[in-house]
């Protein structure tokens, strides 16, 4: 480019600027419409927490009141105290691991033959194809939490209710997943096992397992430190684990033992979580984590 | 064949057998620490054979009661008595919505002005940076139910606590992904912005939100969807929205009610994973073409 303003002392003079701002008008910031367009938005955003913050019944009374109902129990909380129901607590948690343990191995179990069911190149018929995926969303649109409450309500309350309720939930995203491995194998490998005259089930075995294994296990040990999450507070509806002693606690307002007992889930939460990354990267090496 | 030939097939065969023979071996140890904790999980769960046996055959009992006796030639009566209370729940469901999408929006507040001293790149000051993360850390570690349940007991019932329950944890969450978003800043025009005099609340405004700011949105859109979830079910604490009302429908065995709010739950839920999914494409395509 040939600019005759640029003399290396001098800044470009008011007329240049006007020129550079007519020729360039992208450069000197928006343009009104988007300006305009940029307030409109925010506007609306404005508006919409106004309106939400009426909805939900906000007023500066409340919030004061809370937050001095929160600081009052706040000195409650420490020190943290198991009040003689260590060994309940304990077991709370065991139950709470063992609930996610048998809800993901369940969901996994139920998820492969439903992933093969729902990949584009094991079933190629389009409907069939639209109406797996669509059941497999809508298990998925269902809260692991609405699910404990009907088990509870089916099976009676208890860690088994918790159980099914966690692999029902996860069973439609894990299926989705998989399905997704599998549409995504290279054909490279299975044709080659294929050439070397293999049947389909040494195919199978041997061109597309290796391939799609890594990623099961991957998704698998991810949504088993999930569902350690969602199971201590499935028993805030009755489907057992740490979920019901803690909201029991704080019922009665024994803050000491609700503090003691979020602090154990979050320890455990952590050394589960440091587990399963530990074994993720052993058994399949770096891999990103699902979305 | 010579010798030396002989010797390395030889060689060949020890090797192979020997890594087959750890790989066997550690198969073997996966298989048995597996079926203990299986064996452990089902003691400890209640889980056993008889229990599955009466239990998911119940389960699928249960679940096909919840569904509505409709018929052809009185499609209309049926659907109107299966539906008997769509005003209101729809307007508990909007409840949801609202809170769900409040709660994005302040989270998203919180977290934009917690990320950038939460990050060790932007923030010199070393202190800070570990108070700011420890603080997120605590609020996404809790649970939102936990959070809900707390919150009702301070604020008294109704949404004000449940929105209050997922915007603190959802801050956490936001902050931390948002933190991470910054870590891979480009440092070029973070120095630029610095370097025509701007304060260190300029620099991030200037410098370093307008390249990460569609990352952001990204990340409060999948938020939004998950929040929307966890206002499904606050009611069960009475946090608000419609939970509540598939509380008492599940609690009072009103069958065909709770099939009728969940599948409205599921709708609403699919509805807005598709839009966010939309929007979502089109934010990262015009982040990847600028």
């Amino acid at each position: 480019m040939t600019a005759p303003h640029t003399s290396t002392s001098a800044l470009p003079g008011s007329a240049e600027i006007a020129a550079l701002r007519a020729r360039h008008p992208g450069a000197f910031g928006a343009s009104p419409a988007i300006r305009a367009r940029r307030w409109a938005a925010a506007g609306a955003v404005a508006a919409f927490i106004v309106f939400g913050l009426w909805w939900v019944g906000f007023s500066a009374e409340r919030i004061w009141n809370g937050l001095f109902k929160l600081g009052w129990l706040f000195q409650f909380l420490f020190p943290p105290s198991h009040g003689g129901w260590l060994l309940y607590f304990l077991e709370g948690m065991g139950e709470t691991l063992a609930m996610a343990f048998l809800g993901t191995l369940l969901a996994a179990l139920g998820a492969i033959p439903l992933g093969f069911l729902a990949a584009r190149n094991i079933v190629s018929n389009r409907f069939f194809h639209f109406g797996v995926r669509r059941s497999l969303d809508g298990l998925r649109g269902v809260d692991a939490l609405i699910w404990a409450l009907v088990f509870v309500s089916a099976v009676g309350l208890g860690p088994f209710a918790g159980v099914m309720a966690l692999a029902m939930s996860d069973v439609g995203t894990l299926a989705k997943l998989f399905s997704e491995a599998i549409e995504n194998v290279e054909r490279e490998q299975s044709e080659g096992v294929r050439a070397a005259g293999a049947d389909r089930a040494t195919e199978t075995r041997f061109g597309i397992l290796p391939q799609v294994l890594p990623i099961f296990v991957s998704n698998v040990l991810y949504y088993f430190e999930s569902n350690t999450r969602s199971a201590t507070v499935l028993g805030v509806v009755g489907a057992g684990g740490i979920g019901l002693a803690l909201s029991d606690r704080i019922r009665i307002n024994d803050w000491d033992q609700v503090c003691f007992i979020v602090i154990m889930i979050l320890v455990t939460v952590s050394i589960i979580d440091l587990l399963s990354r530990i074994l993720r990267e052993r058994l399949v090496g770096k891999q990103p984590l699902p979305a | 064949m010579t010798l030396a030939a002989v010797d390395a097939v030889d060689r060949f065969e020890h090797a192979w057998a020997a890594q087959r023979r750890e790989k066997r071996r550690a198969v073997a140890l996966g298989a048995v620490v597996l079926t203990v904790c299986v064996a452990a999980s089902a003691w400890m769960a209640e889980v056993n054979v008889r229990n599955l046996v009466d239990g998911i055959p119940g389960a699928f009992d249960y679940i096909w009661r919840t569904v509505p006796v409709l018929r052809i030639e009185t499609f209309r009566t049926d659907m109107a008595e299966w539906y008997w209370g769509f005003g209101k729940w729809s307007k508990l469901l909007f409840e949801t919505v609202v809170v769900a999408g409040l709660a994005t929006l302040l989270a998203f507040a919180i977290a934009y002005v917690a990320c950038f001293p939460a990050s060790a790149n932007l923030n010199p000051n070393g202190w800070s940076v570990w108070i700011v993360r420890r603080a997120l850390e605590v609020a996404r570690a809790v649970p939102t139910l936990v959070y809900a349940l707390i919150f009702v007991f301070a604020f008294g019932l109704g949404a004000l606590p449940g929105m209050l329950a997922v915007m603190v944890h959802s801050a956490g969450a936001l902050g931390k992904l948002f933190a991470e978003v910054n870590e891979n800043v480009d440092p070029r025009s973070v120095e630029g912005v610095q370097a025509a005099g701007a304060s260190w609340w300029q620099t991030m405004r200037y410098g370093v939100s307008p390249q990460v700011m569609p990352n952001y949105a990204s990340y409060a859109l999948l938020r939004f969807e998950i929040n929307v979830r966890e206002a499904a079910v606050l009611g069960f604490v009475g946090a608000g929205g419609i939970g509540e009302e598939l509380l008492l429908a599940v609690r009072q065995f009103i069958y065909p009610e709770i099939s009728a709010i969940v599948l409205m739950i599921v709708a609403t839920v699919a509805v807005i994973d598709i839009v966010c999914e939309r929007l979502r494409t089109r934010l990262m395509g015009g982040a990847n073409r600028a």
